[in-house]
């Protein structure tokens, strides 16, 4: 049986995802709608997969097949915003810039600044996407509480709520965090919100060598300071630039700029950005990493990268971003190698489309990956959400 | 304490079979079966719920730990993981015939990590205990429920405990980034890490605060904060609940994110007065105590700005803490709020609701209202920045009936925050006490959706049954050959999904 109030169109190659072009695409208006999609896919065993803003398609392996893709976007209301309790409730398919432009009025913000202004919520969920401002606020498991999800079998499932407080049922929110589209579709979403900063200060230090960098952040760590993102823009084996970005009441940042120039021993300060801040390294034909590791270990996580990679590290946090450039794909396993003595992984955001079938993207997910099938399995059993995305082939 | 049984049920069987086991595994001397040392954990901090267990492990190593989960499972005999036992909800509230897994004696908290602002401690060290050893490095661990000084790190992990500081700094979930848990059929699984964001789910966020039905943490790695520049602390009189209310709303509209703002009302200022006599304002009829920090010129400044809220909000005293001492002082009367209330009241039920915080007045005057219907007392302590209240319900048990309409009322509070949009629990857990509130707070479908998580973890249901879920379910797919009677169902907790 077909659903024939949705929205709905046969797929092109511009709806392609990682490459590959889906049988259909539907775009449904409202949850009952994406229920109803999913019953039916349920019925007729297609694989689906959910997009929002594609702006991060091309990160994951490419999916086994899809049969539906679901496009999100027509999920686009902001559900409920009530300033005084600084929190909101927004659809998944509505983008980030857009719910940011509403709370700014209320002198408020959503505290997750990735570098794809125009990804959904929804996205931002899934691909767990965040920015340099995660430093302060943390990232979507600190401030998302509470989720609407359509299983593979049209369920319409909530958890969590609209209190920033509250430990009721378990925490589903955390497991579709970077899942990938694998457990469901979400299609809402409560956050909680922060008042926007009043002014910024933004301390910027050229370091003839990267690996400077790890000890200063170190020392700005272990200051009273309380810096909004600390930065770092770097070449493997050529120069870099901290950047120390403060956010706050207008002495505040003013003194604190000041204390980290005497505390780096150097550095300019001003109110603007750099240009290159929030942005990660590379282009389409490079392999784009995101690299997690022990705070203190990104001196020894720049070393294993070979010259001439560009990074962009949120020192103090244990994330990096590099773009290794594609000949040097064969070098991924030993990056890994080098980082896990620091509890480090690299994975694969983006690559070339030639490389993209070839690459671990993942990589190794330790001994909970069977504990991580049986999840899969328990939502999904048929596995038919976004097949082949997610970690171990999921 | 009731009668034991003449002829022993499978189940008993079942155990006694599993106690002999249990002592060649982890030693006679940790294994308790004596009725009388058993009955010493029969229930947690909700004492007016009791369940003798069937046996007592006392487990001092990891591989105790590992050993014991894994021969439950082997036996089909359910167990219940327990810290200090100050948990709130019955969410160590042994189960007739099943093993209660005590992790006290797991002590062991590892060296500081300054560099990476880590440490890595066992389940049973004491919340206060991590941030005695981070200070020299001025590091702190950060949630600081009111136990902090018993209660134990697996416990918190466990509810995902919050506490007057999370306002600012967010919940246990937020500041553990790693652990080693058992699963409930024996086997280790590593959660995160020393580093953030490992491939794969974050079967971490989804583990805190599962109330031990999904496992049982060996090891936690937990991040560290550096400790503020400045702190500052006030307390702040009011002649009415409104104005209090008033002025925890003025604060967050202003854009001032405080560390906690707490509050309390006349009965619970009362209560604590009578008990730790911490001098608070006489007269009045709500107290705030209001605790910035920060860079030192951003807590001056914002603390001047506090003030002239509360002022504006006709505070008729605000008081300034001058020392750690004075500051330790304001705390004192909030964190033993609960204790206090014992001074002014026989007996108590202590709720723990949440509500989005711009309904405070009106849920103070419906909880007031609900009160003097039943002609009972509520004492109200709150996380009052994140809306977190604590309604502690007053009677004397030597009244006939007056439990129950005590009882009733704290159910019906509860019911009122998640008719408001908030919840049944903020930080104390759903447990054994809150699980038949559920159904008023999620859908059945919301609640089938979070079985599939248990039954992914925990497909036999042995790891803590009959707590969080107001009807136990079992499993549908198992893979393997089944015999005999599901342990669930032998006991009577369940029936077949």
């Amino acid at each position: 049986m077909v659903v024939t109030s949705v929205e709905r169109r046969p797929g092109t190659a511009e709806d392609a995802v990682a490459g590959v072009v889906p049988g259909e695409v539907v775009r449904p208006a409202s949850v009952q709608e994406v229920a109803e999609v999913l019953r039916e896919t349920q019925r007729e065993g297609r694989s689906v997969l959910a997009t929002g803003g594609r702006t991060k398609t091309g990160w994951a392996p490419p999916p086994a097949s899809v049969d539906v893709l679901i496009d999100t976007t027509g999920l686009d209301r902001l559900v409920e915003h009530t300033a005084g309790d600084l929190v909101v409730v927004a659809e998944a398919g509505m983008r980030l810039s857009a719910l940011q432009q509403r709370l700014r009025a209320a002198g408020q913000w959503l505290a997750l600044d990735p570098s794809e202004p125009g990804a959904t919520l929804g996205g931002v969920v899934s691909a767990n996407a965040s920015g340099p401002r995660r430093l302060r606020y943390g990232t979507v498991r600190d401030l998302l509480i509470g989720i609407t999800v359509v299983l593979a079998d049209g369920t319409v499932a909530a958890a969590g709520g609209k209190v920033v407080k509250n430990v009721a049922g378990y925490d589903l929110g955390k497991l579709y965090t970077g899942a990938h589209g694998s457990l469901g579709i979400v299609v809402s979403t409560s956050w909680r919100l922060h008042p926007l900063p009043a002014t910024r200060r933004v301390v910027v230090l050229d370091l003839a060598d990267p690996l400077d960098a790890g000890p200063l952040a170190l020392t700005l760590a272990r200051s009273t300071l309380t810096p909004a993102a600390v930065e770092v823009h770097a070449t493997t084996g050529g120069s870099a630039v901290l950047v120390v970005v403060f956010e706050a009441i207008p002495e505040s940042v003013r003194a604190q700029a000041d204390a980290t120039i005497a505390l780096l021993g150097g550095g300019r300060q001003g109110d603007d950005l750099p240009v290159e801040f929030g942005q990660r390294p590379g282009g389409d034909g490079d392999i784009v990493l995101r690299l997690a590791f022990a705070p203190a270990a990104l001196p020894a996580v720049l070393q294993a990268l070979p010259a001439g990679t560009g990074v962009t590290a949120s020192a103090c946090t244990g994330v990096a971003y590099a773009a290794l450039a594609a000949e040097n794909a064969n070098l991924l396993p030993a990056i890994r190698t080098a980082l896990a003595p620091h509890d480090g992984t690299a994975v694969v955001l983006s690559a070339p489309t030639d490389l993209r079938r070839e690459l671990d993207h993942w990589g190794p997910a330790g001994n909970a990956l069977g504990l991580m099938r049986r999840v899969k399995h328990s939502f999904d059993p048929d596995g038919r959400l976004a097949p082949g995305r997610f970690v171990g082939g999921m | 304490m009731t009668a034991r049984l003449t002829a022993p049920t499978p189940a008993a069987g079942r155990t006694a079979a599993l106690t002999r086991r249990l002592r060649e595994a982890v030693g006679v001397e940790r294994v308790l079966t004596d009725p009388a040392q058993l009955r010493t954990y029969e229930c947690d901090g909700l004492t007016n719920f009791r369940v003798t267990p069937g046996v007592v492990v006392l487990a001092e190593s990891r591989q105790h730990v590992i050993d014991t989960v894994r021969l439950c499972a082997e036996a089909g005999v359910p167990f219940v993981a327990r810290g200090s036992g100050t948990g709130l909800s019955g969410g160590a509230l042994p189960v007739s015939e099943g093993v209660l897994l005590v992790l006290s004696r797991l002590r062991a908290i590892g060296p500081v990590d300054p560099d990476n602002a880590r440490v890595v401690v066992e389940p049973g060290v004491i919340n206060l205990w991590v941030t005695r050893d981070a200070s020299p490095h001025n590091l702190a661990y950060a949630p600081d429920p009111s136990s902090q000084q018993v209660c134990t790190i697996g416990g918190n992990v466990a509810e995902n405990a919050g506490g007057a500081h999370c306002l600012k700094y967010g919940f246990t979930v937020n500041h553990v980034v790693g652990a080693e848990v058992v699963l409930p059929d024996g086997s280790v699984v590593n959660l995160g890490g020393t580093a953030p964001e490992h491939p794969g789910y974050d079967l971490l966020g989804t583990f805190i605060g599962s109330e031990g039905t999904l496992g049982v943490a060996t090891s936690l790695t937990l991040r560290l904060v550096r400790a503020p520049e400045a702190v500052q602390t006030m307390l702040v009189g009011f002649r009415s609940v409104e104005d209090a209310a008033g002025t925890v709303g003025d604060i967050i509209a202003a854009g001032i994110l405080p560390a906690a703002i707490e509050m309390m009302d006349a009965l619970a200022i009362e209560a604590a007065e009578a008990a730790v006599h911490c001098g608070y304002p006489a007269g009045a009829v709500a107290v705030l105590v209001i605790e910035l920090d920060g860079p030192e010129v951003e807590v001056d400044a914002q603390f001047a700005q506090v003030e002239q809220i509360a002022l504006a909000r006709s505070a008729f005293e605000t008081r300034i803490a001058q020392s750690d001492a004075e500051r330790a002082l304001m705390w004192k009367g909030r964190k033993s709020a609960f204790a206090a209330v014992g001074r002014i009241s026989p007996a108590y039920f202590v709720q723990d609701g949440v509500i989005p915080r711009t309904q405070l007045p009106q849920v103070l005057t419906e909880i007031g209202r609900m009160a003097a219907a039943v002609g009972l007392r509520v004492a109200n302590v709150f996380h009052a920045g994140d809306g977190n209240l604590h309604p502690l319900v007053l009677y004397d048990d030597a009244v006939d009936g007056q439990a129950h309409d005590a009882e009733e009322l704290a159910s019906e509070i509860l019911e009122l925050c998640v008719s408001l949009g908030g919840s049944i629990t903020g930080e104390h857990g759903v447990g054994a006490e809150k699980r038949m509130k559920m159904a008023v707070q999620f859908t059945s479908d919301d609640l089938d959706t979070m079985q599939r998580v248990r039954c992914a973890f925990d497909p036999d249901g042995v790891a803590n049954p009959g707590k969080i879920f107001p009807t136990p379910r079992l499993c549908g797919e198992r893979p393997g050959p089944r015999t005999g009677e599901h342990p669930l169902q032998a006991a009577g907790l369940g029936e077949v999904f």
